[in-house]
């Protein structure tokens, strides 16, 4: 009976959609991962500026995103930005945004984090050497803090590509929702589709994950000081 | 040092700008390739350059919608209503109509693009203008018809509550004490709310997420309109529509954006074309019956011309 639920991949167009659903769940992912990545960076520094209006602009930014829940950014992207300007954003654009958006807020937290968790004496000794603000960051802090942002910054691209299941809700057919079309489909003819379609999800999900771990295992080792 | 580290920030603003600039024109090009519409679809950019020939055989709807194709709101999860089957093509009750409807409005039924939205999402896609018609089971409700216009009725619903036959909810006072699964931004959902607050509820936001908790015994059973508990009830063994009539008895209708008068009048005196040669009732015998079997009287399902009896 279980096994037999097997056929469901093979019918139709349902494995080559699955794997369409699977390339739309990578491509907003990594796509907001590395500009978040990047864009986090920049922002924690301004997170650790000295100035206080600086400061309390990125509070609110940083705020704003933890209080308000994804989805709401997603309806607020996708349908407000119609709304209010005409401007009509397809699905992934605006998925893309929010998650840029969201993730650039996480990550610079993580950079604040780590620069701050910085003993003080590393930038006073940078100081007395007589170096620069931008050569302090270049020569003493980032070689420093970049391994120290690894494992929360792993966890947040994991993060978001599992949250990448939420984007349904704007129009866009990622692995997920393929496979639960998939299920109400052929659930009359096969009541064991479920099971085989979550588990062929969830071994998707671990196939995109965890090269993600293995690369900041490597690094870890690469940048250890 | 202060005349430096504003330079830094400079910097990084003017990097963050770039970065964001760059990423919104590097997706703008590549989501071009997202489209929800079938393969019959890819024929289309050719008929677009024949259009105004076309348009003087067709039903002239031409200049009632913006675009070359009318976009129709369809369920992606929802059988045998809307749904996409094992090639990915959208097809069921809703669907069947929708397709005869772009073929009356742009006189080619390939001129339609199927848009998928989820019941919590309908409205919304009507009011911010990203389809022209919902056609997604979508019952007619007072708080809906503040937002959106309905054209005329084509089904009836009640709401249904299914169960598991070894515990069947038979009356709502089963549920006294117990939890009942329900979607959210359905009108089971606002109904239990409204009207027995003391009953628990389990809310899901899509309707396979919803029954499969249903399955794993989640909840004691699950409410939505009966006309869909009824098909999957027949296609899942153990189940059982015990509650099969609740609350007001509703109508589900195709809807357009507020406002939006001319659509709203072509697509009623359409509905009642429809009625006049029982198109319904042919979508019925196609999509429907398979589904629900003879158990069911078609007439307690269908409305046709939008006269409710």
């Amino acid at each position: 009976m279980l096994s037999s639920g097997l056929r469901v991949f093979f019918e139709g167009r349902n494995m080559a959609r699955l794997m369409a659903g699977l390339l739309v769940t990578l491509k907003i992912a990594l796509i907001s991962i590395a500009i978040c990545f990047l864009a986090g960076l920049l922002a924690g520094l301004l997170m650790t500026s000295k100035r206080p209006a600086v400061r309390a602009a990125m509070r609110v930014y940083l705020e704003s995103v933890r209080i308000v829940p994804v989805l709401v950014w997603l309806f607020l992207v996708f349908f407000g930005v119609t709304r209010a300007w005409g401007l009509n954003l397809s699905g992934e654009l605006a998925a893309v945004l929010v998650f840029v958006f969201w993730g650039t807020a996480e990550m610079g937290d993580i950079v604040r984090g780590a620069i701050q968790s910085l003993p003080v004496h590393q930038r006073q000794s940078g100081m007395a050497l007589g170096l620069t603000e931008a050569q302090i960051y270049r020569h003493v802090v980032a070689p420093q803090i970049l391994r120290r942002l690894l494992p929360a910054s792993i966890n947040l691209a994991t993060r978001m590509v599992k949250t990448t299941s939420l984007v349904v809700f704007v129009g866009v057919t990622e692995v997920v929702k393929t496979g639960q079309q998939i299920i109400e489909f052929s659930n009359s003819k096969n009541p064991a589709a479920a099971f085989w379609i979550y588990g062929l999800i969830f071994i998707l999900y671990f196939l995109v994950c965890y090269p993600i771990s293995l690369l900041s295992r490597r690094l870890e080792k690469v940048w250890a000081y | 040092m202060k005349i430096q580290s504003i330079g830094v920030k400079k910097a990084i603003t003017a990097i963050l700008v770039l970065g964001l600039a760059l990423a919104l024109t590097a997706c703008g090009n590549s989501s071009g390739a997202q489209t929800s519409a079938p393969p019959s679809d890819q024929a289309a950019p050719a008929q677009a350059g024949a259009q105004p020939l076309a348009d003087e055989g067709a039903g002239g709807g031409a200049d009632l919608i913006a675009g070359d194709k009318v976009r129709i709101g369809v369920f992606s999860d929802k059988p045998p209503f809307g749904y996409l089957d094992a090639n990915g093509d959208s097809n069921g009750f809703d669907i069947y109509i929708a397709k005869r409807v772009a073929k009356d409005l742009l006189g080619d039924e390939s001129r339609v693009e199927f848009v998928l939205v989820e019941p919590a999402t309908r409205v919304e896609y009507l009011e911010s203008d990203k389809v022209d018609i919902i056609f997604a089971n979508f019952t007619v409700t007072d708080e809906r018809k503040e937002k959106v216009d309905f054209a005329l009725p084509y089904m009836k619903v009640a709401l249904g509550v299914v169960s598991p036959e070894a515990a069947p909810i038979n009356a709502v006072e089963d549920l006294k004490g117990k939890k009942l699964i329900v979607i959210k931004g359905t009108t089971a959902e606002t109904y239990f709310t409204e009207n027995h607050p003391d009953i628990e509820l389990v809310k899901f936001d899509q309707i396979s997420e919803a029954f499969q908790a249903l399955k794993d015994g989640r909840g004691a059973g699950l409410s939505q309109d009966n006309t869909l508990l009824f098909a999957w009830a027949r296609e899942n063994a153990g189940f059982t529509v015990g509650v099969s009539a609740l609350g007001r008895k509703d109508v589900i209708a195709p809807a357009v954006r507020k406002g939006n008068e001319k659509l709203l009048a072509w697509l009623n005196d359409e509905l009642k074309k429809l009625g006049a040669e029982q198109f319904i009732h042919a979508a019925y015998e196609a999509e429907l019956r398979p589904a629900y079997g003879d158990s069911i009287d078609p007439e307690n399902v269908v409305i046709e011309g939008g006269e409710t009896r």
